[in-house]
């Protein structure tokens, strides 16, 4: 069996006394697309923290690779090729969109810390960071600063800052949350297209987003996984339905 | 098939302007610099008395020392209240390399400065390694605590600061630099115009380096920037050091122009001034240093021969930048740019007249006002008479008190007249291309 992208063993997280991840199992396969859905409060941006290396865990492992990620900080683990987005929007408002877009590319082009070459010599930079912008259709505000973005535009600048770096495991935290329909579809179009042959994890609320895009879907319920599968046979798995709609009528009333 | 080419057609076209645009901009980048060294050089012409060489200097030591805080405020993100420590440590630098006479005879004064520099250097290698964990309130915390320390140390390591006098020098006991001995303030100036010019192009060209770029993204936004594969602490660390260089450098001038260097050179009070500065010019641009530098220098060699209370003016001018002008004097300058841009900044011209003329005018009142009060609270007993603006009058009388109050007052009241004018001409000037055809239709 060849390793999985990413694998979590037995991971757990406590603030205090209390448990927010109970000892979570999963292995997401190369180039797979992984949804993670759940009430809210199961703690699915939690995990997210942990697997990023945002918060230490309590126990267990997080693989990425096959490699442990226990103890790095998130520039290490980003560097072993895991990128993600953030649930709200996450960029460099006061740079340009362009500039948004360069400077997340220089760490995967080598460039380090590099202070004797200038960015703008750059054709590899220039060309990557315009091919980017074109992926996510922002070719046109190419120059205007970041933060005055619609924001539909921001989350797609997002995006492009995640997959820029030419991680090859992305993960994606509520990518569609606060969005019209039309947005909506815009955006998974182009998280299709921009995780072709990458590993995608992703956190969403929107079930037409989720069964849409998703090869296989982990329900998270109070910091568990209760099931792991295949889109059709978790919607028809009795105890995620119990779960999850008990879960959602509770938070209804 | 048809239908992807359009596509294409369509994305790719707004991007060639672009190109077009970024490649000329190459070439007029240059331009800048070519001006601001040739007014370098013929700047002594015309002002040729050792005074204003004075005040030059004075300018282009404070420039390089604004770029280089401005390193850690505007680009970086950094607010440090102790930044007169590597200016004032490479100052103290120079003047002991300047004082052991056998080494300084056989370097040339021009190299000199690099010893301060990369003593500022060591020192925020030092200081950064802790201080730079972290942006923001710990930073500024640890810096001001820094500065204390290191100004507090100078009158407890005598043999380094020399205690409360200072140590002085003899800068032309150097080896001469193609015959020149820097007897001469002229001499000194194109030392110090030299490096101003190299620092400043040093500076601007860092921030076009990948590290220099990461700086703006670690100053935006920390988190994402761990997050694209730099570690904020490291990017941080190295602004950190570059700015202790260039700070330094400054720092070494500073002993060339004066020959003595200090405990003022690093204390708080320093600190705090070239924050002032800084902030003036604006920290938004890479030029707004250099703006702050020369404006707050002219208020503080020229002012100051006026008035004994420039110093007041400085800091009504500074919290007025401050509340109203965050973007400082270049961010004020800057704003002009689109209506420039689109060919319509004539149309401010007038409304600027017709307001800032009473703007300027209440001004002048009201700081008639301060110098009256300040000269009856503080001048000695008897000493009635008084001068503001080439008028003798007697302090104690009401009239002159009536004519200020009346002249601010009017003027003032002007000024608010004309506002929505200028507001009106503003918007007009910077209306966008739709909204001024909807006016037009409508």
């Amino acid at each position: 069996m060849t390793t999985a992208a990413l694998e979590l063993r037995n991971l757990q997280k406590s603030f205090g006394k209390t448990e927010i991840i109970r000892g979570v199992n999963l292995a997401v396969g190369k180039s797979e697309r992984h949804a993670i859905i759940g009430p809210n409060g199961a703690g699915k941006s939690t995990l997210f923290n942990l697997i990023t290396g945002r918060f230490p865990q309590t126990a267990g492992e997080v693989l990425l690779h096959g490699q442990n990620l226990a103890g790095k900080a998130p520039f290490e683990i980003n560097r072993m090729g895991l990128s993600r987005s953030f649930q709200i929007t996450n960029i460099f408002p006061k740079m340009s969109v362009f500039e948004n877009v360069r400077c997340s590319l220089l760490w995967s082009m080598g460039y380090k810390y590099n202070f004797w070459s200038m960015v703008g010599r750059s054709r590899a930079l220039t060309e990557g960071a315009e091919q980017i912008l074109e992926q996510i259709n922002l070719t046109n505000r190419r120059d205007l600063p970041a933060g005055t973005l619609s924001y539909a535009e921001q989350r797609a600048l997002e995006i492009g800052i995640t997959i820029a770096g030419g991680a090859d495991v992305i993960m994606l935290d509520e990518p569609t949350a606060g969005m019209s329909h039309s947005e909506t579809d815009y955006i998974v179009e182009l998280i299709r297209t921009v995780t072709e042959g990458k590993t995608l994890i992703m956190v969403e609320h929107d079930m037409g987003v989720v069964f849409g895009l998703a090869d296989r879907i982990s329900v998270l319920v109070y910091g568990e996984l209760i099931a792991t599968g295949r889109p059709e046979d978790v919607r028809g798995d009795p105890k995620v339905q119990e779960a999850y709609l008990g879960a959602a009528l509770e938070a209804e009333h | 098939m048809s239908n992807p080419m359009k596509e294409n057609q369509i994305t790719t076209d707004p991007s060639k302007p672009a190109q077009r645009m970024r490649a000329g901009s190459l070439r007029i980048a240059a331009l800048p610099w070519v001006i601001a060294g040739l007014a370098l050089l013929v700047m002594p012409f015309v002002f040729n008395d050792n005074s204003a060489i004075t005040i030059m200097n004075q300018m282009a030591i404070t420039i390089i020392f604004a770029l280089a805080y401005n390193m850690l405020l505007g680009q970086g993100g950094m607010l440090s209240f102790g930044h007169a420590v590597y200016a004032g440590v490479g100052g103290f630098a120079c003047m002991h390399v300047m004082a052991s006479t056998d080494f300084f005879e056989m370097l040339p004064l021009p190299v000199l400065p690099i010893f301060g520099g990369l003593f500022g250097m060591g020192l925020a290698m030092i200081v950064g390694s802790f201080s730079t964990r972290s942006a923001g309130t710990v930073f500024a915390m640890i810096s001001l605590g820094v500065g204390e320390l290191i100004a507090a140390c100078s009158v407890i390591i005598v043999a380094f600061f020399g205690g409360e006098e200072g140590i002085s020098g003899d800068r032309t006991y150097g080896m001469p630099f193609f015959g020149i001995e820097f007897l001469h303030q002229i001499e000194v100036y194109y030392l110090i115009a030299f490096w101003l010019m190299v620092s400043a192009l040093l500076m601007y060209l860092f921030s076009r380096t990948p590290i220099g770029r990461m700086a703006n993204a670690v100053r935006d936004n920390p988190e994402r920037a761990e997050f694209l594969g730099y570690s904020s602490r490291w990017v941080r660390y190295y602004s950190f050091i570059f700015s202790g260089f260039f700070a330094g450098i400054a720092g070494g001038l500073f002993a060339i122009n004066y020959e003595i260097v200090t405990e003022e050179n690093l204390n708080t009070a320093s600190s705090g001034v070239i924050l002032l500065v800084t902030f003036l010019g604006g920290v938004g641009f890479f030029f707004g240093p250099i703006i702050g530098a020369i404006a707050f220098t002219l208020l503080q060699t020229v002012l100051s021969l006026q008035t004994d209370l420039w110093a007041f003016y400085a800091g009504v001018l500074f919290l007025a930048t401050v509340m109203f002008f965050p973007g400082g004097l270049a961010g004020l300058l800057m704003m002009h740019v689109p209506a420039i841009k689109m060919g319509r900044a004539s149309k401010l011209v007038v409304p600027y007249i017709t307001t800032l003329i009473p703007a300027l005018i209440g001004i002048l009142g009201l700081s008639a006002l301060v110098e009256m009060t300040f000269h009856v609270r503080h001048s000695s007993v008897g000493d009635e008479e008084m001068t503001v603006f080439w008028t003798t009058f007697d302090s104690h009388d009401i009239l002159p008190w009536a004519v200020a109050i009346g002249v601010t007052v009017v003027a003032f009241a002007v000024m608010r007249m004309m506002l929505p004018t200028l507001r009106a001409a503003w918007a007009d000037a910077n209306a966008t291309k739709a909204n001024t055809s909807n006016g037009g239709a409508a």
